[in-house]
């Protein structure tokens, strides 16, 4: 008898259909992934599981744990399966922990609630399961509020807690979506290990991350289950279109889209670029230092780096949206000055910012017509709203939308339909420069494919420069021609698309390379050498700072700070440069 | 329009309609005092349907002025306050900085004056007038909403839409009319609907101290508080402005929830 069994299952709601006819089963101990873009219904199925559906949505079919029945199941059975044999682990674990509450009382309380032992037991087992998910220093973290916690360990204390009264059917829904690459592969790696015989259904939009860790693999599209079977054999020989569609759109690091760029006069320079904050206490948090970059027309410069690299608050301070403290900006020759407002027309009009989140850039109450026409209220005055109105069709054209959408309000819009109009309104003034912020990380694989590829066709059109801030290793691969890599603020390695991937000097880059998951079941990467986190800005580690995470450090690289130096065609930060080579 | 917009919408209307046309209907005046028929109940006979208060003067009559009145402060209140309120709260939260702490400092020192020496500084130095009670109670409240809308105006100004407007050099009037103001709408029409029964009620508390609505003028804050001294002996005469003023404010406070869910741009479904 299979652990799960899921048969027949739809939800709906009203009248939309949110899980169409999904069957499906998980054996004793098996890791099964499940894998669909935003809206296929892979959450909405995992919390028909686990009895959590809003009362508004009806439910049919059938979905038996271990023999019984689970539809139609009263509170009390479904709260004692859920505490003790089902467990799951969401996305953000900042909204699934209570910040009132010590991690370590939170976990306490499962097993209290569920007479799993006695008040004095039941602290050293979960000061116990807390080190086993690699929690360092267990007994302090027990007594640890979730916001004192970083990303990667309060996702760690999920784990303990959903592990804590040892289930037998682990489900993660994109467990590790909100996290940086190399703490996603230590969570990954955690997920494997710890497991042992419970099951696991990892719900996940990347399949790089199935590939690796799932023996079977289920697909879903819009509610229905396209296609499942063998991990492995899904990826060689994909039955369905949609299958095929998701794989060939799955990042790779392996071919680069971009063509050598032809290198004409540099549109941006920014040299020994500093940028502070304040925090509360008064403090300054250095978040940018001493770098330089440039970018020339018809280039694609990628910024990576992991939460708190800098790269955002460089670029930012580059467009004057925050203020330098220090360095130049010049933008075709021209010195600009640090604050927005004191740049001329020109210099504004001739660099633009496409934001990470698609709808949150757009004013919900303004329709996409006004969106896309405002730039040219302030540049070109003249125009009447009708040509304003024309204008704005002809650039959303261009983005590959319609006329119908110029009536639309955002929240009517899709994301990808959201960034569309988004990079139309950047691109109506005609820019020189074009920031993309994290402009893909928020959209599924196939809209990813397609945003790429406009921008792409932007770039050769026009011979725009594109900057793209990403951590996403696998896009910069395909749209970058050259990769500026950061850490805590600094440089850590500059280099061509080509001499970065083929062959990455820094330490860290390799460890940014290795983690990144790979839709290849025989080669799937997503592992990490690299231990803990990105330190705190506020105090980043004396010598490189990279030093207490890099498997290679030496004595030298506590004490002293790297300088960035050329080795063949690469600027790398880094001691061991020429010895690791 | 949703239907808890149309149900309480309807019973609002209906009401103030019937405060400003049925006084010309009846026979009766709100001065005029029928010294036949002092502390009379409801009854159909002389059309003094809601009955007759201490002096005899017709309640049916007397409660529809008090709509009238009470309806009247509490939309001129409002609509001060959120003039007021808004216009200072956004700009105080856009601008921010140093300008920003100036404002909201000078709210704050307002807050610190005592509001009823306020008003009774205010009922001295000028004539007592309809007028004066509008703005005491306006200038107020507009305390309140400058700061909610400044609250507002802070997260609203670190959004991406106003940061790519910003970078295009859309102008600062502009970002502030076309992309702060109408995102403020939502939080701002809940509040307004708090500060109308808050503007009535504060309305009959000055009108029980003797400071507001002078007789023979009335409110229905001021006929409630006749009605509780005849309490015992003619209860229609404090049930009946009560049910009217609950009733009142329930409506207005539905009306608000219900056009919040109707305007706001995404909450279409």
């Amino acid at each position: 008898m299979s652990l799960l069994a899921i048969d027949k299952l739809s939800i709906r709601y009203g009248d939309s259909l949110a899980v169409a006819d999904i069957g499906f089963s998980i054996e004793k101990g098996e890791s099964v992934g499940l894998v669909g873009e935003s809206g296929s219904g892979k959450s909405q199925t995992a919390l028909a599981i686990l009895g959590l559906l809003p009362a508004t949505a009806s439910v049919s079919g059938s979905i038996r744990f271990d023999g019984q029945e689970l539809l139609g199941a009263d509170n009390k059975t479904l709260d004692q399966l859920r505490a003790t044999r089902v467990a799951i682990v969401f996305q953000d674990p900042m909204q699934a922990l209570n910040p009132f509450v010590t991690i370590g009382a939170q976990l306490q309380r499962i097993l209290l609630r569920h007479d799993i032992g006695t008040a004095s037991g039941a602290r050293n087992r979960v000061v116990e399961m807390l080190a086993r998910v690699g929690l360092p220093d267990a007994s302090r973290q027990y007594a640890a509020f979730p916001h004192e916690l970083s990303g990667g360990m309060r996702q760690r204390a999920m784990i303990a807690s959903a592990l804590l009264a040892g289930p037998d059917l682990l489900i993660a829904d994109e467990p590790t979506t909100a996290l940086d690459v190399t703490v996603q592969a230590q969570i990954l790696d955690l997920l494997e290990d710890i497991r042992e015989d419970t099951s696991l259904l990892l719900i996940t939009h990347d399949l790089g991350v199935v590939a690796g860790r799932c023996e079977r693999m289920l697909v879903v599209e819009k509610g229905r289950l396209v296609e499942q079977g063998m991990t492995r054999d899904i990826f060689t020989r994909p039955q369905h279109e949609h299958t095929k569609a998701l794989i060939k759109a799955a990042p790779r690091l392996t071919d680069s889209g971009a063509a050598a760029a032809k290198l004409g006069e540099d549109v941006l320079a920014i040299s020994g670029a500093e940028v502070r904050y304040r925090s509360k206490g008064g403090q300054v948090i250095p978040a940018v230092r001493d770098v330089d970059l440039s970018v020339s027309e018809g280039e694609t410069l990628a910024v990576v780096g992991e939460s708190g690299s800098g790269k955002s608050s460089l670029v930012r301070a580059a467009l004057g949206l925050v203020p330098m403290h220090a360095g130049r900006v010049v933008y075709c020759g021209d010195q600009l000055a640090a604050g927005l407002g004191d740049r001329s027309k020109a210099t504004r009009r001739g660099m633009q910012l496409v934001f990470q989140d698609p709808t949150g850039s757009l004013n919900p109450q303004m329709r996409v017509a006004s969106i896309v026409g405002e730039p040219l209220l302030v540049h070109e005055a003249g125009l009447s709203a009708k040509e304003r109105r024309q204008k704005a069709a002809a650039m959303l054209d261009k983005t590959g939308l319609s006329g119908e959408f110029l009536d639309r309000y955002p929240h009517e819009l899709s994301g990808g339909q959201a960034q569309r109009v988004a990079i139309a309104r950047a691109l109506i003034l005609e820019p020189k420069v074009l920031v993309c912020d994290e402009a893909v990380a928020a959209l599924d694989g196939t809209v990813r494919e397609q945003i790429l590829r406009l921008l792409r066709r932007v770039q050769e059109e026009s011979g725009l420069a594109i900057i793209f801030i990403t951590h996403d290793l696998a896009v910069v691969r395909a749209v970058s021609h050259r990769v500026l890599v950061m850490y805590l603020g600094r440089l850590v390695e500059m280099a061509s698309n080509e001499a970065l991937f083929g062959r990455p000097r820094h330490p860290y880059t390799r460890a940014l390379l290795d983690a990144v998951p790979v839709p290849d079941p025989d080669n799937a990467g997503g592992r990490t050498t690299v231990i803990g986190e990105v330190p705190s800005a506020l105090q980043p580690p004396q010598g490189c700072a990279f030093h207490p995470r890099c498997p290679h450090a030496k004595s030298v690289c506590q004490e002293q700070r790297p300088e960035a130096t050329n080795l063949d065609e690469t600027l790398v930060s880094c001691h061991l440069a020429t010895e690791l080579a | 329009m949703n239907r808890g917009m149309k149900v309480s919408g309807g019973i609002l209307l209906g009401i103030i309609a019937v405060a400003f046309i049925g006084p010309l209907l009846s026979p009766h005046d709100y001065l005029q005092t029928d010294f036949d028929a002092l502390l009379q109940g409801p009854t159909s006979n002389d059309f003094h349907i809601f009955g007759t208060d201490d002096l005899g003067r017709d309640l049916f009559v007397r409660s529809m002025l008090g709509v009238q009145v009470t309806i009247l402060v509490a939309i001129v209140a409002s609509a001060v306050s959120l003039l007021i309120g808004v216009a200072y709260g956004a700009t105080a939260g856009y601008l921010g900085g140093r300008i920003d702490a100036v404002m909201m400092r000078f709210v704050d020192t307002l807050y610190a004056l005592p509001f009823i020496f306020f008003v009774i500084l205010l009922m001295v130095a000028f004539e007592r007038n309809f007028l004066l009670i509008f703005v005491a109670i306006g200038a107020i409240n507009w305390l309140d909403m400058a700061r909610i809308v400044r609250g507002q105006t802070l997260s609203l100004r670190e959004r991406e839409f106003v940061e790519a407007a910003r970078l295009t050099g859309v102008s600062t009037a502009r970002i502030m009319f076309r992309h702060i103001a109408p995102n403020l709408f939502g939080v701002v029409i809940v509040y307004v609907t708090l500060t109308i029964p808050q503007a009535i009620l504060v309305e009959s508390f000055l009108s029980f101290l003797g400071l507001g609505i002078q007789e023979p003028q009335t409110s229905l804050g001021a006929l409630v508080d006749a009605g509780v001294n005849q309490m015992e002996g003619a209860s229609w005469m404090l049930l009946i402005p009560a049910a009217l003023l609950a009733v009142i404010l329930l409506c207005f406070n539905f009306f608000g929830d219900a056009m919040r869910d109707a305007f706001d741009a995404r909450d279409e479904k």
